[in-house]
């Protein structure tokens, strides 16, 4: 950037020049992910209600509604099935926790009208704990069922 | 650089399963190398993926997602043809864009 602006910069020029560089990168592809920033707050929240909180879920409630499909024993905490579905509809948003996980958010699935409320990963576990798959409404509930996983070999890092 | 993502999508009885494989380490940040030196975390953030251009689903990972993210979801309709299009983008502000039909 150190030498685009004339020796003698010029205000106006340089704010229009600022603004078609903007232009640029916004046009070039650099807005794939603009729709919903991620909300790093949420990922960084050490438990399962501030999590929910910070993704616009408000009343927490157990629901049988919502499917987890989770293993008793997980023989290996690196890489744990998770799968979470719901035939609710009016689902907003569905989520993934762990509660005892240094960060509790796993991930986060934005519901569209183009996809079922039906998504299975795999998560890393460090310890046994109970996983949460939480639902946020349209209307702000946040529903959940949980069920709790035994980890015989910890592992949050590899 | 990354590997390609893998990604199979099948269109059946009206809806699409897609399976979807990215590759990437999904570093937490909590474990420690060798030396006991804390490994930086480097996990994928955001996923984007989109069916003929239009985006149909986004998702947030945090680094409890285990490496080399595996992810399964079903469209609603799809068709033999249709161009699946999957973007990642990391912690490091790396990303990754790869391109898939159902079949």
């Amino acid at each position: 950037m150190k030498n685009t602006f004339p020796q003698t910069p010029n205000r106006r020029d340089a704010l229009k020049q600022l603004a078609s560089l903007t232009a640029l990168l916004v046009g070039a592809g650099y807005s794939t992910f603009a729709q919903a920033a991620y909300n790093k707050a949420a990922f960084d929240s050490k438990s399962v209600n501030e999590a929910v909180k910070f993704q616009g879920g408000g009343g927490i409630a157990e629901s049988k509604d919502i499917l987890l499909n989770a293993p008793d024993y997980a023989e290996n905490g690196a890489a744990v099935a998770i799968g979470m579905s719901t035939g609710l509809p009016g689902v907003r948003k569905i989520m993934i926790l762990i509660e005892k996980n240094p960060a509790s958010l796993a991930a986060s699935f934005e519901v569209s009208e183009f996809v079922e409320a039906n998504f299975s990963t795999r998560v890393k576990m460090s310890q046994t704990s109970d996983v949460y798959a939480v639902a946020v409404m349209a209307d702000g509930r946040a529903l959940f069922s949980k069920k709790e996983v035994k980890v015989t070999i910890g592992s949050c890092g590899s | 650089m990354s590997e390609p993502t893998r990604i199979r999508a099948q269109a059946q009885g009206g809806k699409t399963t897609v399976r979807v494989l990215m590759s990437h380490e999904m570093e937490s940040g909590h474990r420690k190398d060798g030396s006991g030196k804390i490994v930086p975390s480097w996990f994928i953030q955001e996923v984007s993926i989109s069916l003929n251009g239009k985006v149909i689903l986004d998702a947030d990972f945090g680094p409890s997602v285990s490496k080399n993210p595996y992810l399964q979801f079903v469209i609603k309709g799809g068709k033999t043809g249709d161009k699946l299009s999957l973007a990642w983008k990391d912690n490091r502000g790396q990303t990754r864009t790869d391109e898939a039909s159902v079949s």
